[in-house]
């Protein structure tokens, strides 16, 4: 593969790729596949009516690994893309997504991803997801992800999604629905500065008997950024529910933070918190008294936050 | 090793003038252990944050190792080996104990080395290490952490705001044989306490009442005027 600077760059930072990752991938540059290898379990396939992969993952495959890592370097490129995996029946596999966009033109450059998830009965998938922006052109990197998971009977699902850095604009869109012993974790971090823009709407329905969802967002928006979260869960049956949002404030920044819980039937068990404000004094003290500048106690407590 | 040249510290309570800290002079000297008592409201935490730098004083000077520290910001009075174990323990989304006793030793210990400061306070590295220093820990585990983290700096004067508040009997006699140990060393300890068992086992006792001292000496001296006076 003959990869940019900037590309090699945007590959190391949404997907920790150095070199060509073992197991099955595919590579999407500039909106065309340049690299990809199946495994003797794992099959991608192009998908042949819209711009997009089909993978499939057989049943009782184990600690298997798929990258499909998308990067953007031409500025004014837009593109939707739509990826459906395929998870057999007591499969175990890990999924490193993830986009990032190198824009130093004047046009906007736009990626879409939707992400579908079908997860067949005790199947478990982790899914990584970083975003990730850089360039000096005015075009904006705007990035626009929706990720719909369905899980079958004792399905599991663990989403890790982080947008730490250069997204100028996103609206990420997760929709679950979950039937009987099903099982959806999922991790947001999230970074905004400067005039950037983040929306995270989640949709989670907890459909099966003893179905349980665990949801824990973590943010920081500097700057004059401005960050929407808005989170529902459903319970339609004996299920657990939870969800918390905890932001940091900074500068002139704004988040909103909308936590919603429907319970339909009163064996359902929900709880949401949210807690917004900015960095407390008495954690930048502490520091300080071991021996940090306040900038570097700063640092320290939003790394930590976001890990 | 530190001294407190006619230090006062005070805001104003709604339109009255409060002075906290009225005027206090004290030397103390290199491996001594010193307790400072009163009442509550007596100005003992804010005399220990005015040192450390939390607080500014509004007049007087500090000299720190023949270095005069009033106008030093918190870090470099740390930088010149100032610690400072809160009374309230500060709890972190995200960073672990050992984050924390990294920073506070200011390298990157290994596991074992860092354990060592956990197991100095009676818990165990294992099931602590790798936690995060926030609200899934009791009041009690935090209060241990926040004293290894002080240990771990190694500091040439270590200050402690009511250190027994918030743990267990067990963990009070592991704290008195803590404090024991860092005198041993030639540290120099301040500890603000409320606790005749700690008294004991100090050099001095200081008595502060509204912002000044009222006693300085040994226990029973100290003891001795607390008693007279109140008769």
């Amino acid at each position: 593969m003959n990869l940019t600077k900037e590309e090699k760059q945007i590959l190391c930072e949404v997907a920790d790729i150095f070199e060509v990752p073992e197991g099955a991938y595919n590579f999407r540059i500039n909106g065309k596949s340049v690299g990809r290898k199946s495994t003797a379990n794992i099959d991608i396939q192009t998908k042949k009516k819209k711009s997009g992969l089909d993978i499939y993952i057989k049943a009782n495959t184990k600690g298997e690994t798929v990258h499909i890592p998308v990067a953007i370097s031409v500025a004014g490129l837009k593109e939707a893309v739509y990826n459906d995996f395929y998870i057999g029946e007591n499969a175990d596999v890990t999924i490193v997504a993830g986009c990032g966009i190198y824009n130093c033109g004047e046009q906007d450059s736009v990626h879409n991803g939707i992400h579908r998830f079908y997860v067949e009965k005790k199947a478990r998938v982790k899914y990584i997801e970083k975003h990730y922006g850089f360039g000096r052109g005015v075009g904006g990197k705007i990035l626009n992800p929706t990720t719909e998971v369905y899980l079958e009977k004792g399905a599991e699902a663990e989403l890790e999604l982080e947008q730490i850095k250069g997204v100028d604009s996103t609206i990420r869109k997760t929709r679950a629905e979950l039937k009987d012993d099903a099982r959806i974790i999922v991790k947001e971090r999230l970074m905004t500065h400067g005039r950037q823009i983040a929306k995270s709407v989640y949709e989670i329905e907890l459909n099966g008997k003893n179905s349980v969802a665990d949801l824990a967002s973590r943010s920081i928006a500097q700057d004059c950024s401005n960050q929407l979260f808005k989170a529902t869960i459903v319970g339609n049956n004996v299920c657990r529910g939870h969800s918390a949002c905890d932001a940091i404030l900074m500068d002139e920044a704004e988040v909103h933070a909308v936590p919603a819980l429907n319970a339909k039937t009163k064996e359902a068990e929900l709880i949401h918190e949210a807690a917004i404000g900015k960095i407390a004094s008495s954690q930048l003290t502490k520091l300080m008294t071991l021996g940090l500048t306040p900038k570097e106690a700063e640092s320290k407590i939003i790394n930590g936050f976001l890990r | 090793m530190l001294e407190l040249v006619n230090i006062s510290f005070g805001g104003f309570n709604g339109r009255v003038k409060n002075k906290i800290l009225d005027g206090i002079s004290l030397k103390f000297e290199r491996g001594s252990f010193t307790v400072i008592t009163g009442s509550n409201g007596s100005g003992k935490s804010s005399l220990a944050e005015v040192i450390v730098g939390i607080k500014k004083a509004s007049s007087g000077q500090i000299i720190f190792d023949k270095t005069d520290i009033t106008d030093k910001t918190i870090t470099d009075r740390a930088k010149e080996g100032i610690a400072f174990s809160f009374q309230q323990p500060v709890k972190f989304k995200g960073v672990t104990v050992y984050d924390l006793l990294n920073i506070s030793n200011g390298a990157l210990m290994s596991e074992t080395e860092a354990g060592r400061y956990l197991k100095k306070v009676g818990l165990e590295p294992e099931n602590y290490l790798f936690r995060e220093v926030d609200e899934k820990l009791s009041g009690g585990e935090l209060k241990r952490i926040e004293i290894a983290s002080v240990l771990a700096r190694n500091a040439k004067l270590i200050i402690f705001d009511e250190p027994e508040a918030g743990i267990d009997i067990w963990s009070f006699e592991k704290l008195t044989s803590i404090f024991k140990k860092l005198k041993a060393e030639g540290r120099t300890l301040i500890v603000i306490s409320h606790q005749e068992k700690i008294f004991k086992i100090a050099d001095e006792i200081i008595m502060l009442e509204g912002g000044k001292v009222t006693a300085r000496g040994t226990f029973k001296k100290v003891l001795l005027a607390a008693g007279e006076a109140t008769k």
